[in-house]
Parts: C-alpha cells; structure tokens; sequence
C-alpha cells in the first residue's frame, strides 16, 4: 500500500501519521504544499494541526494551496483520503465534504481523551472494528464543533454516512457525553460514497503502545483490507 | 477603489462568542441589550477604475475564500 501524507506550514501530527503508516508497512511519501504532482497513492493523509495559524477560519488557506488541487483530483476519481482533526476542517474548506467546523461550544481549546462509539463498520476506514464498539482516542482541537444544514444531516443520517459519535465510557450518546457541541454528536463524516473521512480525534496518536493505547491501530489496518 | 466587507455568522447558527460579549455587556449594566452577534471585516483595496467591475470582484473573493456561505452571510459596500 502506498501513501501520502501532505505536509503544511503548521502541520504537527504528519509525523505522527507517517510513523503509525510506515509501522503497518505502507510504503509512505511526505508531500509538501507546494508540490502540483501528487504521487500515485492508495490513501491520502491530511493531517491535524495548525496550517497557517488557522487564519481566516481553520484550513481555509490550506485548502486553496497547489497540491490540494491533485488531492481535490483523486478525491473525485475515487482515491482513499482521511483528513485528522485539523485535516478534516481543510477537506471541508476545499469542498470535498460538507458542512462546517464552528467554534467549540464551551470557547475552550480541548485536549483531552474521549470517547467515540463506532456507528457503521460497512467501509474501507472502520472494517476492522465491531459495530458500536467504543474506542477511547484524542481530541485537541478549538474549532470542532460540527454544523450542517438540515438536509445535508439527513442525508448523512440516512446513508450510514456518520461513522463514529462522541460518547461516555459506557457508550451512552448525548448532550452530556458531547464534548465540542458537534451537532448529534457527530466526531467524523463520509462524503457520499465513503472514499472520504474526516474525522476530529486524532486515531494515529492511539497507535502505539508504549505512549497510549492502540484504539487508533485497527483504522490504519481497516484501510489496508 | 476601496471596500468595506463584512462577514456575519447566518441567523441560525449558534454564536457563542457573541452570547459571552453580550452577556458580559448585560453584566455591565447594559440591561436594554437584546443581542449581541460578532463577525469579521474586511478592507479591500483594488487598483481597478470601474466600480461595477471592481465590486464583482470583491464578490468573488468573498465566495471563493473569505466566505463560508454554510453559515456565514456577507455585505460589501463602497467606501473610497
């Protein structure tokens, strides 16, 4: 398997995916923004962190750079691409899904473990979990709070396009166990025909044993099945 | 040509920096205050003569990058 993980001014969890990739043996290429060829890639990474400071709103710099025109690009065609927390807010800016990341509810940053229980295991980024199996991965982000319109919630709702939800401990999804204010506790979305993932916890800092748990480990392996 | 744009969260979407900024005006003592919503503005220069050529333009760069029309509306208006 091949990959690409795409590196911004202000990115600071590409290495972390790149570690969590290279461990599973992909075959992984950093990218620089500025690059117009993207190569030839199974699974494209864009990943968390702070891409020009978050100016103007978050990712929406980054998603108007060189290279997200080839990522835009294999996107459509079909490629596999998993955008992390601040990854997710750049394939939102660029259009590749829908809706938007507002504000935490709270105002604060958070940085901190939480809960997600798996919705859907019917794809190419969660076939090696259980159905609602609860995961505990890392979240740190100030902008997470994820809003849509009402149809565009239907139509995720309706076509097992929500992958996983914010829970408690015990898998319990509500109001309570909602960290950032993300409409219907949603942590992470599909575009239609789930090639696409962008999700806000951050699954390649669970990948390791020796700092975490490896609750991160089985999407990486998911996307090799 | 200069101009003035500014960006707005839509009605509907929670705003919960404008919320604190008005609650802590009605802390203040500001007690007729019904609303407080907080945006962004912009100042734009163009070297470009023809306003309705100039004002297009400034649109655009609002729908192509300054703008989340998902849950942000915009105004532009002429100043110079």
């Amino acid at each position: 398997m091949k990959s690409s993980v795409i590196v911004f001014p202000g990115s600071n969890c590409d290495r972390d995916v790149a570690v969590a990739l290279e461990k599973l043996q992909f075959k992984n290429s950093m990218i620089w923004h500025k690059e117009n060829v993207l190569p030839k890639s199974d699974l494209i990474v864009v990943p968390g962190g702070f891409s020009y400071g978050d100016y103007l709103r978050s990712g929406a710099i980054a998603a108007k750079s060189n290279i997200l025109n080839e990522v835009i690009k294999a996107g459509e065609r079909g490629s596999l691409i998993l955008g992390i927390c601040n990854g997710f807010q750049i394939l939102i800016e660029c259009g590749l899904l829908k809706g938007a990341l507002l504000r935490n509810s709270g105002l604060k940053f958070i940085s901190k473990n939480i809960f997600i229980k798996i919705q859907s295991n019917k794809n190419k980024f969660f076939n090696k979990y259980k159905k609602n199996e609860i995961l505990e991965l890392n979240i740190a982000h100030n902008e997470g709070n994820f809003f849509t319109d009402k149809k565009h919630l239907n139509e995720l709702e309706d076509n097992d396009l929500i992958p996983i939800k914010y829970c408690d401990k015990e898998g319990n999804i509500n109001q309570k166990t909602n960290p950032n204010g993300s409409i219907n506790n949603i942590a992470g979305i599909f575009n239609k025909n789930k090639n696409i993932l962008g999700m806000m916890p951050h699954p390649e800092r669970m990948a390791d044993k020796t700092c975490s748990n490896e609750d991160g480990l089985p999407l990486f392996l998911s996307l090799m099945n | 040509m200069k101009f003035a744009v500014t960006v707005t969260l839509k009605k509907d979407v929670l705003d919960p920096q404008g919320k604190v900024v008005s609650q802590t005006l009605k802390n203040m003592g500001m007690n007729n205050l019904s609303q407080v919503r907080q945006g962004k503005f912009f100042e734009i220069d163009l070297k470009e003569k023809d306003s309705s050529k100039a004002h297009n333009q400034v649109k655009e760069m609002c729908e192509k990058l300054l703008v989340n029309q998902i849950i942000e509306d915009f105004k532009i208006s002429k100043t110079e």
